[in-house]
């Protein structure tokens, strides 16, 4: 069947024009291939600086406020507190029961004339701080820097055209008046903005922080990687070490597919179901919303660890076999060092996928409006994403930077993660 | 071949992967005081043969062994064999080395460790040692113990292995193709080695190479698709084979 003297090949000519023109055209494909790959990476990142640059802009006034000067007479009596009781073992308990609500309106009223009611509704809260920080401002006058009303902090930032007609503008005029009165007299700074990264939310936004949905963000987060990873990573070792292959055991492949392609909402339903509805668990909490976030991270960890146990190649297997060394010593001792880079990049993946993860947790009610910092794992809370949706959606003018500072808030975490991810992945690659 | 209890000893082996016979039928006595080849051509079923001795064809998802195999006249798959601890009796070198990516020290201490063989350190220290010795990789590697296994050469790595086995001290070596990656040096060394360790271990050592068989082995057997063609000693199967089949492939006139 085969052609026993096929005819002989002239010797290929690497000179001629037909040659030469092949090379050009090779080498035009490789520069186009190249700037194609190089356009695609520009346009990328055009779009992240662009969106890092809105971000960034709207958002950094947010971890800015305006403050009011105010001097206050803490007269004991007037507040209804006895320094003596005030100093004693009761005396936190006396001092939250005093009205400094009523001291602060009465101090505005008589300082800041027309402006007085620039004040916001929270400002008496540095006044209750300062007493309960130092018990020696009783009978003493002291001037305080207090927040001011969202609108006047927007007009101090610059965020309102004053020129504007009113009913468009969406500050009054005497609001505009009030300021000006203020900056005439030099009683209004603009400065840090503590509250915005002490405090929890709030109806007011001069009075709302982040740091109630950062601390919910957290405790959930402990709670889906302390659920999801000793988990993931035991179904992987088992899958791929111990189970071998049945029927069962593909079943069982198949369906950890799928679950990782499960919209996240349904989760939501699931977490609903069970943990609320079936094990009766607090609502809102970071208990539930932690694992029914681990129900979503579950099949990602399964799926890279098994990735990672698998790529360990068989030959460290059988050398650890053939000293003796039982299976649960291979695993322990070889694959699963050898596979920790892999399974720790799946996990902070999965990570800061469920931090950015908003839907099912709204099913299981952490969109209610928490107005202090989650105090455990089980007291009401809620968490970034689902903050940031809420103020987005907030009628309120002051909403809109503390919305874009939020998000700042969830990329600077989001970005700590990775790093701390690749910083790990590197020192356990280089020990092995 | 006239000893009272032959160290090792296979009877009516067979071994299947799936519905396909790799081993067929084999019968053998090893004994302690030898070093025993195993040739034949490539695909007969010697990787498959020696993985008998210590049960690694159980990890083979396919593999199915039947017949029996004794280790001191015990049956190595009787139910009260802990197959962890056989493995540590029968150690096994394989085909391509396989240092664990760890220091060079661990990767000889492990086997000691897992098995309780060292209390304290400087027992370990020098078990480590010895068995580096014995390998004939101490003076290369003394200075650099904590280096990882893998930063070796291909016939370093491969006399680490060997230094690793022994370091558990087995009662049996398997060998596979111990010399296939190496150069004639590294594989001198290796033969070197094998002659200094025989007599304290029964050897089995898999090898293409002809003239490596006729320089390490007392015993030879001839494979030949899953079977076992001839068994005898070195000098009579390589001068005066008995089977036709034997004689054409240590001559070269095979397939
Ligand atoms: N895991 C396996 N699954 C299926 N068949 C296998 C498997 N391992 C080996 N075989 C088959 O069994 C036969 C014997 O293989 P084995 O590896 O024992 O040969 P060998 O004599 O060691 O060859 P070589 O000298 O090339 O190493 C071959 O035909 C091979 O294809
Ligand atoms: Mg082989």
């Amino acid at each position: 069947m085969t052609a026993t003297s096929a005819p002989r090949r002239a010797p290929t000519n690497w000179t001629a024009p037909a040659m030469q023109a092949r090379v050009a055209v090779r080498y035009r494909r490789e520069r186009l291939f190249r700037l194609a790959g190089l356009g695609a990476l520009c346009l990328a990142g055009l779009f992240l600086a662009f969106l890092l640059f809105t971000i960034v802009r709207t958002g950094w006034s947010g971890f800015r406020h305006s403050e009011v000067a105010v001097s206050v007479v803490f007269d004991a009596q007037a507040l209804g507190i006895d320094p003596a009781v005030a100093r004693g073992p009761g005396g936190v308990e006396a001092i939250r029961r005093a009205d400094f609500n009523a001291l602060m309106q009465r101090s505005a009223a008589a300082q800041l004339g027309p402006a007085a009611d620039v004040v916001s509704e929270g400002a008496w809260l540095d006044l209750r701080a300062a007493v309960l920080a130092d018990r020696g401002v009783l009978g003493q006058t002291r001037t305080l820097w207090v927040p001011v009303r969202s609108n006047i902090d927007l007009l101090a930032k610059g965020k309102f055209d004053e020129n504007e007609a009113e009913v468009t503008r969406g500050v009054s005029n005497e609001d505009i008046a009030d300021y000006h009165y203020l900056e005439a007299r030099g009683l209004i700074r603009t400065d840090f903005n503590e509250i915005f990264v002490s405090a929890a939310n709030s109806t007011d936004p001069e009075l709302a922080g982040i740091w109630g949905a950062a601390l919910g963000s957290l405790l959930t987060l402990l709670v889906t990687i302390g659920a999801a990873f000793p988990v993931g990573v035991l179904a992987a070792v088992w899958l791929e070490e111990f189970a071998g292959r049945s029927r069962w055991t593909d079943f069982v492949e198949v369906s950890i597919s799928n679950l990782a392609a499960v919209p996240s909402i349904i989760f939501g339903l699931l977490g609903l179901a069970v943990f609320l509805n079936f094990f009766n668990m607090p609502r809102s909490a970071p208990i539930v919303g932690g694992l029914t976030l681990a129900l979503m991270t579950l099949p990602v960890i399964v799926i890279t660890a098994r990735a990672a146990i698998r790529a360990v190649p068989g030959s460290v297997r059988d050398a650890a076999l053939g000293i003796g060394a039982s299976p649960f010593q291979v695993v322990v001792h070889h694959v699963l060092p050898l596979a920790l880079p892999g399974i720790m990049t799946g996990t902070i993946i999965g990570m800061a996928r469920a931090l950015g993860e908003t839907a099912p947790l709204l099913l299981i009610g952490m969109r209610a409006f928490v107005a202090d910092a989650p105090k455990g794992l089980t007291s009401s809370a809620t968490v970034l994403p689902v903050q940031i949706f809420l103020w987005s959606d907030d009628a309120q003018r002051g909403f809109v930077e503390k919305t874009s500072a939020a998000i700042m808030v969830l990329l600077v975490i989001l970005l700590l993660m990775s790093s701390v991810a690749i910083y790990l992945r590197n020192r356990f690659e280089n020990r092995a | 071949m006239t000893e009272p209890c032959p160290k090792l000893s296979a009877r009516n082996l067979n071994v299947f992967y799936g519905a396909k016979q790799a081993i067929k039928n084999v019968s053998i006595d090893i004994s302690r005081e030898h070093v025993t080849a195993l040739i034949g051509p490539s695909g007969c079923g010697k990787s498959t043969f020696l993985r008998c001795f210590n049960r690694m064809n159980d990890t083979i998802e396919n593999a199915r062994v039947t017949g029996e195999i004794r280790l001191d006249g015990r049956d190595i798959h009787a139910a009260d064999m802990d197959v962890v601890q056989l493995r540590a009796r029968v150690g096994m070198v394989f085909q391509k080395p396989n240092p664990f990516p760890k220091s060079i020290y661990e990767n000889v201490a492990y086997g000691p460790r897992i098995h309780g063989l060292a209390s304290g350190r400087a027992e370990m220290d020098r078990l480590v040692e010895d068995a580096l010795r014995r390998a004939g990789l101490w003076d290369e590697v003394r200075d650099r113990l904590a280096d990882s296994g893998t930063t070796l050469s291909g016939g370093q790595q491969q006399r680490l292995c060997i230094a690793r086995a022994i370091a558990v001290d087995p009662e049996v070596i398997l060998m596979d193709e111990p010399c296939s990656a190496l150069d004639p040096v590294a594989t001198a060394k290796i033969e070197e080695l094998i002659d200094d360790l025989r007599g304290r271990y029964a050897i089995v050592i898999v090898t293409h190479n002809m003239q490596q068989a006729a320089r390490v082995s007392q015993r030879t057997a001839f494979f030949h698709m899953g079977a076992m063609i001839e068994y005898g000693e070195t000098s009579t199967l390589f001068t005066n084979p008995v089977q036709a089949r034997t004689k054409d492939y240590i001559t070269g006139r095979y397939g």
